[in-house]
């Protein structure tokens, strides 16, 4: 835990109410997002039990599995739940905008993207082994499903296998999204608790965070979001219900298990669109919607890939896959973490704090400063700094600033508390400085060693020319029936 | 320590792995040598470049940074001045002096550009950018400090492959939670050595078995903590290495650590137990205190390549986190000192170092502070001696955080465990303790 957020962990115990720690959104909110609340029943790894979804608060639609032990009644869940998410997720594909690109090729992205809340990063889990064991799934052959069924698999796994991706926000878990702009005064462990955690955030009148989350842990006030279930709702209230339908399968018996869900998912189907309200309210971050174009994209490749038949994800990655997710992963994670210090200074501030970035006031500005002489004349406008932050660069490392975009400066001297700089890029293509590209005395400016300058990284072999050293070529995948007949599923 | 090598003097027994890793060299596609701290690795990494050269076959080594690649170009250049030696850079690279100078180092940005040397260095990042030529020949530097994906980039332009790295040192990392992988043989966040080693276990695995740069007080300590089953020992015998300090203390409780270490070959600075934040202000001043008291005291080094007097550029001081490098390099360090983290020391030797224990002033034990990579970079830099500066309460510390990392099917035990590797090294350290008076 860094300082800044230790210090507003303990605030908000003292306050009793949840402390922010950014002052704006860093997390892409859709207009029109899809709320899905799963359940799953106890002591399986992916056996749904039931679920809430929808995009109207006031509309949610409950899919309920009587028995979740019968394997026929789980696949006709996948086929319902895919009734929903298909559509939804379908309605993005049409629109497109034609994004041109230096150095090669147009191409299509979609106009929007669809976007997908849970409560929790359980509940991503569960999506994700939901779809392994729908996606390679087949209407045909032996234990045919309804077609939907593989499909939905795929896309789960897609939004599942995307949600690990720094800074993406096509499939967001509440309370992670939540924990990253407020503290509260319990430990992170406890704010993985939806009810609790929005407790803290906005609590209910004449009441504390501190109250409220206490009284989020009364599962009968507050059911778990899932998936688990809450133990004695299990014992008192499913079993005997689930034991009803197996002695005589009636609609009524399918409409005791339905009413005993609705208790447990309605109050977290509020809370997530509570949740959503919150994120809603704040300003979006400057850089979100750099990083909502990079998940339109994906999105867009990835409805490519299903119109053109390909096989379903493997179930584990090759080894080039593996490295190029990696970088793929790494580089989005470093360029998060610039974009969202850049967004915001109060996570600017943890950069300060470490002496990887300075703030102060310009007391000098020399713009017409250049370098060489002749065709070689380079302008290198010079400003000086002075800082009240306490660990300084050392000369010669190059900082980026939040103020400018595309703004670049080398550190020439440390003096003291002042720190002179060269500018170096950004000033336009003119003899002189463009307008407003060179710090004035005077202004506050902030400079920091966090750049966004990442080289691209080295191609890959192609699968085909593993190396030696990674066990070779893989072998070619060729769907089968073996799958249909995997025991777990 | 191995048996068989009882009876041999360290010399003959490290030359004798020696000639068995070159004899393996044409018989297998790869050979693997373990080489534990100062054990000679670039010497061997010199010695199998210039057999290898000796066969008119032209060579590509790899090295995983660019001092690492220029150190290697300057030893090699110097040892066989009649090899035309190519450098590999990445553009904005300025090749430092002591490569400039010589006749056979040519630098380039593109292979085309080299002219046609026998040998061929470059960091595995920019090797990844060469894709149209194949050696017949490779030798890669530090291969456990090598992630496998960066083996993958470039493992289609050599042959055969001589890998030399220390399987005690960091491991390699990335950014990202690597779990979705874990288990698999190609993990890309794994070493190199580890994937190759997985998909080709019958590759022969040698191990240099004699620090060179370690003295007598450290080699046992160091071995045993990290190095529990395959073990090594220390080229020199007690008697060979002294650390004098010729000027007079004042019987501070800093001159006492320093006199200590100068004697014991160890040291350890405690500071009462306390939680502190990771940039602990007494820690960091003590650190910075040692260091400038330790070059008042006018070090000289005795060893069996002769006495001198111990340089501020011979000396280290070690830490954990970056944070914490620029608080003690603040706190008034000379200029001339290194001052680093552990990953950036690795592969480097000094005459005395000091340490901030990655433990020090914690409330609790992650598994970044607990591996033992970590701690054994930091406790294996020196050819005489090592001061531990850290706050009182680890042993406790560790025993309240036993590892608890989740086992993975499919991912083979890694020994040493990084609990019990800091256990020994406390245990060991506490007979070199010293407090201040307070």
């Amino acid at each position: 835990m860094s300082v800044l957020a230790a210090l507003a962990r303990l605030r908000a115990a003292r306050e009793g109410v949840a402390q922010p720690i950014a002052t704006v959104r860093h997390c892409h909110l859709a207009s029109r997002p899809m709320v899905l609340v799963p359940l799953k029943l106890a002591g399986e790894a992916a056996a749904p039990l039931g679920a809430v979804v929808g995009t109207d608060p006031d509309h949610p639609r409950l899919l309920v599995v009587p028995q979740p032990r019968d394997r026929d009644l789980r696949f006709s869940f996948a086929a319902e739940l895919a009734e929903v998410l298909l559509p939804y997720v379908e309605g993005f594909a049409g629109a497109t905008e034609t994004v041109e690109r230096r150095g090669g090729e147009p191409y299509e992205r979609c106009l929007d993207a669809p976007q997908i809340l849970v409560p929790n990063r359980p509940a991503v889990t569960f999506l994700g082994l939901l779809g392994r064991s729908t996606r390679f799934r087949r209407a045909d052959g032996p234990c045919p499903v309804h077609p939907s069924v593989p499909l939905l698999g795929r896309w789960l796994t897609y939004f599942a296998d995307r949600s690990h991706r720094p800074g993406s926000s096509l499939l967001l878990a509440a309370t992670e999204a939540l924990s990253t702009h407020w503290a509260t005064g319990q430990s992170a462990l406890e704010d993985a608790n939806l009810a609790a955690l929005v407790g803290w955030i906005d609590p209910p009148e004449g009441m504390s965070g501190a109250r409220a989350a206490e009284e989020a842990e009364d599962p009968l006030l507050w059911p778990p979001a899932g998936p688990a279930t809450d133990p004695g709702f299990d014992n008192e209230v499913l079993a005997p219900a689930v034991r009803a339908y197996e002695e005589a399968p009636s609609g009524h018996a399918v409409e005791r298990v339905a009413q005993a869900l609705r208790t447990q998912l309605e109050p977290t189907w509020r809370l997530m669109w509570r949740a959503a309200g919150l994120l809603r309210a704040l300003p979006e971050g400057g850089r979100v919607g750099e990083r909502w174009e990079a998940d339109r994209g994906s999105f867009t490749r990835f409805v490519e890939r299903l119109a053109e038949n390909g096989p379903p994800q493997a179930r584990r990655d090759g080894a080039v896959g593996a490295a190029a997710r990696l970088a793929g992963l790494e580089r989005a994670q470093a360029g998060y973490e610039v974009q969202r210090a850049y967004d915001d200074p109060l996570i600017m501030a943890e950069y300060r704090l470490t002496g990887e970035a300075f703030a102060g006031t310009v007391t000098a500005a020399d713009p017409g400063h250049a370098e060489g002489e002749g065709r070689s004349r380079k302008l290198r406008p010079l400003v000086t700094v002075k800082t009240a932050d306490p660990v300084q660069p050392a000369p010669g490392t190059v900082l980026g600033s939040p103020d400018r975009r595309g703004h670049a400066a080398e550190v020439v001297e440390v003096a003291g508390d002042e720190i002179t700089l060269k500018i170096v890029k950004g000033m336009g293509r003119g003899r002189t400085p463009a307008p407003g590209s060179v710090p004035e005395p005077g202004e506050r400016v902030t400079y920091t060693s966090l750049t966004g300058d990442f080289p691209s990284s080295p191609a890959l072999p192609d699968p085909e020319l593993t190396p030696w050293t990674h066990g070779g070529p893989p072998e070619e995948y060729v769907p089968g029936d073996e799958e249909a007949r995997e025991e777990w599923a | 320590m191995n048996d068989e090598g009882r009876g041999m003097t360290p010399q003959r027994e490290a030359a004798a792995v020696v000639d068995a890793v070159l004899a393996d060299l044409p018989r297998h596609r790869g050979v693997v040598v373990d080489s534990p701290p100062g054990a000679g690795k670039s010497t061997l990494v010199v010695r199998a470049a210039g057999h290898i050269a000796e066969t008119g076959e032209p060579l590509m080594i790899v090295a995983q940074t660019n001092e690492q690649v220029d150190d290697l170009v300057e030893r090699l250049a110097t040892e066989r001045p009649d090899l035309p030696i190519g450098r590999l850079a990445a553009s904005g690279y300025v090749a430092p002096g002591r490569i400039q100078a010589r006749p056979n180092v040519s630098v380039a940005g593109r292979v085309a550009d080299l002219g046609d040397p026998a040998v061929v260095i470059a960091t595995a990042d920019k090797w990844a950018w060469v894709g149209d030529r194949t050696w017949p020949w490779a030798i890669v530097d530090e291969a456990y400090q090598m992630r496998s994906d960066k083996l993958l980039r470039i493992a289609s332009l050599f042959e055969r492959s001589l890998f030399v790295g220390d399987p005690g040192q960091l491991d390699p990392f990335s950014i990202v939670d690597g779990e979705r992988w874990a288990g698999l043989s190609w993990d890309p966040v794994q070493s190199a050595v580890s994937v190759l080693l997985r998909h080709n276990p019958g590759l022969p695995v040698h191990r240099l078995p004699v620090s060179w740069r370690l003295p007598a007080t450290a080699a046992p300590v160091v071995s045993e903590a990290f190095y529990p089953f395959t073990g090594f020992r220390a080229g020199t015998g007690p008697a060979d290495r002294a650390l004098e300090l010729t000027a007079g203390g004042m019987r501070t409780c800093y001159d006492r650590a320093l006199e200590e270490a100068a004697s014991a070959g160890w040291a350890l600075y405690e500071l009462p137990s306390r939680h502190t934040v990771r940039t602990d202000a007494e820690a960091v001043r003590a650190v910075a205190v040692l260091a400038v008291r330790l070059l008042q005291r006018a070090p000289v080094a005795h060893s069996e390549r002769g006495s001198h007097r111990v340089t501020p550029d011979r000396i280290a001081v070690g830490a954990a986190h970056r944070d914490q490098v620029a608080a003690i390099r603040a706190a008034g360090v000379p200029e001339e000192i290194t001052v680093d983290t552990a990953n950036r020391l690795q592969g480097r030797e000094y005459d005395v170092t000091i340490v901030l224990h990655p433990l020090s002033g914690r409330r609790d034990a992650t598994a970044f502070h607990l591996e033992s990579g970590r701690l054994c970079v930091l406790t294996s830099r020196h050819r005489h001696a090592c001061v531990v500066v850290a706050r009182a309460g680890i042993p406790e510390l560790l025993d309240a955080h036993p590892s608890a990392e989740p086992m993975r099917l499919g991912v083979p035990v890694r020994f040493p465990d990084g609990w019990e590797a800091n256990q020994a090294v406390l245990a060991h350290l506490a007979k070199h303790r010293v407090t201040p008076l307070l």
